[in-house]
């Protein structure tokens, strides 16, 4: 049995038992999907499979209840991930704007296909569905925040440049 | 300049902090509600009100109230649908990140009518930042006493949650959302029963749009008779629309129900008219999944009335001339945009959000994306818009949740509409392949 060992801060954990202690009794399993939100954020962006486990473990449900529900959301990466996931919405309002074309450009600038990872770990492109900003578009999702107005070349190159130096940011319950 | 109910303060500096909302008169409704009325009366000034649920059936909400299951010894919840996903819209999320306390006095005073001791805004995953203003808000809420034991010193509880969802679609529907909430697969459930009677932890609940929760506090503080008297017939009340696409002043705007659709799309107060000095060719004034309509249905009806913002003016010929007011997300489509395309790209939405429940839906939605893609990418068959108009209406109301309406009805009336424009892409497929090429003949044919 292959063992990759996968441990939750206390900072992790302390969230995790904040959100079980919204639901009645019994119904811990409620926190699920709040728990894979901060698994995702405590392991560079993914859920691994131990993960998962972990998550299991904690609510005291069997770990296939959190693979079923892993898989059904789309927020939830399940292979690793670049540092930055640029989550690209490619639905119609954002089209209206331009989001077809600022997708293309940044397949272009970083040499990437959706879906796909920079050779230097650094960007993944991956499309989204509507992220209610359809006002603003076309725009990106990268971890918490939003950017928008994504609308020419050069926003893109400035959005690119800024991403490059910037870190990872941190939830508020890891501050 | 109409009445504004929801967004009167929405600019001020500092309302999302307690100590500036209460200085505009925030949470009046709360002390009102809970010291001076019983939950009934409350519930019999929402039902006055006339007000409907905002998030897109337009359900009466004090109807919807009424229906709450109420056994002893059980209790009973109110959930928010903060799950704001139709593609368009964006009024919720804009909202509550500007006011996030106006949504939260909506809760307690509903909870308040409902008998509700818990409660919880579930909001779509994506907006984490958004849950982390809403949180910040409660925990104001609760050290003002506006929450947790005896609430002002009333005697009321009340307990207020957000939960995060995961990127799903299909949790805006309030059976899968509850699903979602109890930490599963968001899919839907058979309904009866309904949530009234079955819903959180198999508990009466009720489950309202961020909108309508946030309505309520002034039909508490003005009566809802007076709301009643804002708007048109039925449509009573404000609404917030979400405007996005090919015009000038994108943006989340509070309008009476009434406004004239011209004058929504053209006054410098709303959209400000077609960018770039271009003609309108269509719209979708509800949400991806309600009917398209070209220029000219979307200003006048058939019968040639004016068309209003309302629930009933916009749904004014059924399908075959009309639309929805849906969740109020109004999308607006310049002459330059490929209906053939647009319609391509909502199918792919829909097919990547059915919960793959029902085969209709499931299976439906993939065909039509595939049928459009073909068509839109210059290999479409003569028979494939007949093909299309059958698959969609073997979805329609072949499912266990809409889904599978709001994904048939994009199509079927891109097709009523603007058929000819999906013929030629099929009849010159060179033609319409070449970048930036658009059918044109028939927004000439129907100028006005």
């Amino acid at each position: 049995m292959i063992q990759n060992a996968f441990k939750f801060s206390d900072k992790a954990l302390a969230e995790i038992q904040r959100y079980i202690s919204h639901y009645p009794e019994g119904r811990q399993k409620s926190a699920l999907l709040p728990a894979l939100h901060v698994a995702q954020a405590e392991n560079n962006g993914w859920v691994s499979p131990e993960a998962m486990d972990a998550i299991a473990e904690i609510l005291n449900i069997q770990p296939i209840e959190v693979y079923e529900v892993a898989t059904f959301y789309t927020m939830f990466n399940l292979k690793p991930v670049g540092k930055h996931v640029l989550e690209v919405c490619r639905t119609g309002p954002c089209c209206l704007r331009g989001a077809d074309q600022m997708i293309e450009t940044f397949k272009q600038k970083l040499n990437i296909e959706e879906g796909e990872t920079t050779a230097d770990g650094m960007f993944t492109l991956k499309p989204v569905e509507c992220l209610a900003s359809c006002g603003t578009g076309p725009m990106l999702q990268v971890r918490e925040t939003y950017y928008e107005n994504l609308d020419s070349e050069e926003a893109v190159d400035q959005f690119i440049e800024m991403m490059r130096n910037k870190e990872v940011e941190t939830p508020e319950w890891a501050k | 300049m109409g009445i504004k109910i929801l967004t009167e303060h929405i600019n001020v500096p500092g309302i999302e902090t307690l100590e500036v909302y209460r200085k505009h008169g925030g949470y009046r409704s709360v002390e009102k509600a809970l010291k001076t009325m019983t939950p009934d009366e409350v519930v019999e000034e929402v039902k006055t009100s006339g007000l409907r649920g905002r998030g897109g059936a337009g359900f009466p909400a004090g109807m919807k109230w009424s229906f709450l299951a109420k056994p002893e010894g059980v209790p009973r919840y109110l959930v928010c649908n903060a799950d704001e996903s139709e593609p368009g819209t964006f009024k919720d999320r804009v909202f509550m990140e500007k006011n996030p306390h106006a949504l939260i006095e909506g809760m307690i005073t509903s909870s308040y009518a409902l008998g509700a001791n818990t409660s919880y805004i579930y909001i779509r995953g994506e907006l984490l930042f958004v849950l982390r203003i809403l949180e910040k808000a409660i925990a104001e809420a609760y050290a003002a006493g506006l929450l947790g034991k005896n609430i002002l010193g009333s005697g009321y509880d009340l307990d207020l949650h957000v939960a995060p969802g995961g990127g799903a679609y299909i949790c805006g529907e309030e059976t899968a959302l509850l699903e979602s909430l109890e930490g599963k697969r968001g899919n839907p459930r058979n309904k009866p029963p309904f949530p009234a009677v079955k819903g959180l932890f198999q508990s009466p609940t009720v489950v309202n749009n961020v909108e309508t929760i946030a309505s309520v506090p002034w039909i508490v503080n003005n009566t809802g008779a007076e709301y009643a008297k804002i708007g048109i017939g039925r449509s009573t009340g404000t609404k917030l629309i979400s405007a996005s696409g090919n015009i000038n002043r994108p943006g989340v705007y509070e309008i009476e129900l009434g406004v004239p659709v011209e004058e929504f799309i053209y006054s410098d107060e709303y959209c400000g008219g077609i960018w770039k000095g271009k003609q309108l060719k269509a719209v979708v004034p509800g949400g991806s999944s309600v009917p398209i309509l070209p220029a000219d249905l979307i200003m006048k009806t058939a019968a040639g009335e004016q068309r209003l913002m309302t629930y009933e003016s916009l749904s004014d010929g059924g399908f075959v001339s009309g639309s929805m007011l849906g969740s109020g997300a109004f999308i607006v489509f310049d002459e330059d945009q490929c209906i053939v395309r647009n319609t391509w790209n909502y199918a792919r939405f829909y097919h990547h959000e059915s919960c793959g429940q029902c085969s209709p839906c499931r299976e439906g939605t993939g065909w039509m994306e595939r049928v459009l893609h073909r068509i839109e990418h210059g290999h479409g068959h003569q028979q494939d818009i007949d093909l299309l108009v059958s698959v969609a209406k073997q979805i329609e109301g072949n499912t266990i949740c809409p889904l599978g309406d709001a994904a048939a009805w994009p199509v079927a009336s891109a097709i009523r509409h603007f058929r000819e424009e999906f013929e030629w892409h099929i009849k010159h497929p060179q033609e319409a392949t070449a970048p930036g090429a658009v059918y044109r003949g028939q927004l000439a044919a129907a100028t006005v």
